[in-house]
């Protein structure tokens, strides 16, 4: 089924993605929306990752998707309970205002 | 033009619209909205690709698990607009464009260099088809070839929930 659209335009689709997500986080300030864009570029990776593996017929890139995803789960539960404790310090989650340890 | 490729393009201009809504909502709970309808897209070309298993997992843990606890914290924290949205950095957002605009235009010129390549080769059969990317074949791969790393992403798991627990623990009932 669907054999006909080339690889390299699902990897084309996946560079755009990553691209829109490294503009958010260099470009956004609310803590929560960088965050966010980070997990937008992790799911671009696993779109990559899946291309691959039907192109080579290789069930491992899909088990590597697996793993990203573990790694993401876990990313978010610590960086949330980090923008909670730096909400309750700062009452702010602009991360320009993050800026004690400049000398 | 085949019906497919019409498929993919409009699939992925949804995809890439949805990131972009994503980057200019004010509002981190739209943001937050649009991220969902982008992932239920990606999971969608995952199906496309042979990996039902993995479009499974993308819908329920990315857009369902991990969206409801960002939902969650947005509302909890009551910091759905951040005040003076503004960089510190002027050029900031100009260079970033740039760059990205940089960035894909070389990888353009790659990917139009070398053409588009060959679509993946289709199934030899129905069977074939069914049996890649199935919950059987990855379970054997992440049982058997790939165990190690399984047990370490549990270490992973647990680390990471210890962690978020620490870390929101109020230190002053201590």
């Amino acid at each position: 089924m669907f054999p006909t659209i080339p690889t390299a335009y699902f990897v084309a689709l996946s560079a755009m993605l990553f691209t829109l997500g490294v503009v958010g986080v260099l470009t956004r300030r609310n803590a929560i929306i960088v965050f966010m864009s980070v997990e937008l570029m992790l799911n671009s990776a696993n779109l990559a990752f899946v291309a691959f593996a039907r192109r080579f017929m290789d069930v491992s890139g899909q088990v590597f998707v697996f793993f990203v995803m573990v790694v993401a789960a876990a990313e978010v539960a610590v960086g949330l309970a980090l923008i909670v404790t730096i909400f309750r310090t700062k009452k702010s989650i602009n991360v320009d205002e993050l800026s004690q340890l400049k000398g | 033009m085949t019906v497919e490729l019409v498929i993919f393009l409009l699939l992925a201009l949804v995809a890439l619209v949805s990131a972009a809504m994503m980057l200019l909502s004010r509002n981190a709970v739209h943001s937050a909205l649009w991220l969902v309808l982008n992932f239920a897209v990606v999971a969608l070309f995952f199906l496309w690709l042979g990996a039902p298993f993995i479009a499974m997992v993308q819908v329920t843990v990315y857009a369902g698990a991990i969206m409801v606890l960002f939902l969650f914290v947005i509302m909890l924290l009551g910091a759905e607009l951040v005040q003076g949205e503004r960089n510190v950095l002027r050029s900031q957002p100009l260079l970033t464009l740039f760059f990205a605009l940089l960035f894909l235009g070389v990888a353009g010129l790659y990917f139009l260099s070398g053409g588009a390549g060959a679509a993946p080769e289709p199934f030899a059969s129905a069977e074939a088809a069914r049996a890649f990317g199935s919950p059987t074949e990855v379970g054997l791969a992440l049982f058997t070839q790939y165990s190690l790393p399984f047990e370490i992403t549990s270490f992973l798991l647990l680390v990471g929930m210890i962690g978020a627990v620490v870390l929101t623990r109020d230190e002053r009932k201590q």
